[in-house]
């Protein structure tokens, strides 16, 4: 289990995250959204300690998290935003640095590379230095870098950046896979239909602040599960309501076009993260 | 001990994917130094009552070794802290900092030596002598981890690839000139004398060169370089737990 508690980030004048607390239960898939600079990332490298907080703490599985105890860490693999792959070594002997790193034994990782290489498709890439690779092709070498050791927490930030729409539902399916084997996932995308598609509890991140966290219908259940959207003076508006009855009334008095739905994640997350809304 | 088994693996690679033009690239400033001190003055000046080519061989063994070690170290590993963040994979493996911190200061020792070696065989073929021993590889040695040492604590330090230049051109290229390389300490002030001893650089191109001549060895070479070998690491483990 990760136990965030509140947890503070500052950097000179920014806040990058304001008193984060999170319980996130072994076998969940997490799904951690917010616009940009919102700390997902911040969060993120605390839980590696490769950010240190400035003030609260974390454990993982009861373990602090401290650089100091590398004990914990090789339960974890980490997806980063930026791709860190050595750009002067080949393919092969990225994953097979990341697995003496782990304390593997060298047919386990001779075994894993094959595996791996397999499953992103790119057991032609082996040999290949990684900066003649493409850019979604490292992203998918970074992301099954961090599946070499096996590990139980697997901690992915934006991991399907660049990826095309194949690989990015063969990676929706391993994590899935990964998930439903036992692996807590902590995801982080911009893509909302990725995590409306993925995780079974989201939270919400604005400016550093933990405003939301719950399953999807929670969410929406909220802000309201049905949304009217109208078109107004070159501004697209959203009204929320509890019922669809309610719905219904509003749109009799209107004049320009509008739409009627249900509900997305997308627009649970414009309505939460704009700008103007008030998070106190 | 993974981390430092991974981080001599990656070194090895990297050395033998580049090894012409690191061999290349770590011999024209040391045949540089021979050619214009060793060649050009060498044969007509005496210093101290040698053969001025045989007082500088161990001064340019010295400055050569420095080099080679410290950049070695300093400049990846700057560049994997501040700009392609490879060293965030070491960050977040379960290795302890020790182990990583031994992996990069032996792989840059390792190259340094290999400079030194490189260099030797160049100032026998321009006709320097010198005598081998196990003390004199010992102090070379020690020379490589102090430098190396000292380049895993910079590229922890810095904040931008132009401080790397800067500490370059204040610290590195004055020790080069300073360090006992290319003349004697004793010959300057009493004041300057005891502050070029003190510089990282002077016990191992004294100790060398006393080494290399046959003459009298003074401990006080490896003492002073084991003292700022111990405090370099020190330094750098600190600024490892840090960096972010
Ligand atoms: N090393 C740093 N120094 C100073 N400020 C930082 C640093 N890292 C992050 N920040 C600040 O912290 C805030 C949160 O950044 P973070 O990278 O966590 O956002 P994010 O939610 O991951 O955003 P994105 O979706 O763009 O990746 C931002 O305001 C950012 O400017
Ligand atoms: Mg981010």
């Amino acid at each position: 289990m990760i136990v965030l508690n509140e947890v503070t980030k500052k950097y000179q004048e920014t806040l990058s995250v304001d008193k984060l607390s999170l319980h996130i239960a072994n076998g969940e898939f997490f799904g951690l959204l917010g616009p940009n600079g919102a700390g997902k990332t911040t969060t993120i490298r605390m839980l590696t300690a490769l950010t240190i907080p400035t003030a609260g703490n974390i454990t993982i599985n009861g373990q602090l998290v401290s650089r100091h105890n590398p004990s914990y860490k090789s339960q974890i693999g980490l997806v980063p935003q930026h791709i860190n792959l050595e750009p002067e070594l080949t393919v092969a002997e990225n994953l097979y640095l990341h697995g003496i790193l782990y304390g593997m034994k060298r047919s386990a990782i001779a075994d894993k590379i094959t595996e791996l290489l397999e499953f992103a498709d790119l057991t032609d890439k082996r040999q290949t230095l990684v900066n003649t690779l493409s850019g979604g092709m490292k992203r998918k070498v970074l992301i099954i870098r961090a599946l070499m050791h096996s590990p139980q927490l697997l901690l992915l930030d934006e991991p399907t950046v660049g990826l095309d729409v194949f690989s990015r539902r063969r990676v929706w399916d391993l994590i899935k896979s990964l998930n439903t084997r036992g692996i807590t996932i902590l995801l982080t995308t911009h893509y909302l239909e990725e995590a409306e598609h993925l995780c079974s509890r989201i939270g919400l991140l604005k400016k550093g602040r933990l405003i939301m966290t719950g399953s999807i219908e929670n969410l929406r259940d909220v802000v309201g599960p049905v949304v009217v959207e109208r078109f107004v003076q070159d501004k697209t508006i959203l009204h929320f309501f509890q019922e669809q009855a309610q719905a219904l009334q509003f749109v009799s008095g209107l004049k320009e076009e509008f739409t009627i739905r249900q509900t997305s994640l997308e627009d649970v997350f414009v309505k939460m993260t704009e700008e103007k809304v008030d998070i106190n | 001990m993974n981390g430092m088994l991974a981080v001599l693996w990656r070194e090895y690679l990297f050395f033998k994917r580049r090894i012409w033009s690191i061999t290349a690239s770590s011999l024209v400033s040391p045949l540089l130094y021979l050619i214009a001190f060793g060649w050009g003055l060498g044969r007509v000046v005496t210093m101290d009552g040698v053969q001025y080519i045989d007082f500088i061989v161990p001064g340019i063994l010295a400055l050569s070794t420095m080099n080679a070690s410290f950049n070695s170290v300093a400049t990846p590993l700057s560049i994997a802290r501040l700009y392609d963040k490879t060293l965030e994979e070491y960050l977040v493996s379960p290795i302890t900092l020790f182990s990583f911190a031994a992996g990069k200061i032996l792989a840059g020792a390792l190259r340094g030596m290999y400079v030194g070696l490189l260099l030797l065989v160049v100032a026998f073929l321009f006709g320097a002598k010198f005598k081998i021993s196990l003390a004199f590889i010992t102090l070379a040695l020690l020379n490589c981890l102090v430098f190396a040492s000292l380049g895993f604590l910079v590229a922890l330090k810095i904040q931008s690839h132009p401080d790397m230049a800067r500490f370059n051109s204040f610290v590195i290229t004055p020790m080069i000139f300073l360090g006992g390389t290319f003349f004697s300490p004793e010959h300057t002030s009493p004041l300057l004398q005891f502050f070029i001893k003190l510089l990282p650089l002077t016990p191992a191109s004294q100790g060398l060169r006393s080494l290399a001549l046959g003459q009298e060895f003074a401990w006080y070479a490896p003492t002073l370089q084991l003292i700022y070998l111990c405090l370099f690491i020190a330094l750098g483990l600190y600024a490892y737990r840090k960096v972010e």
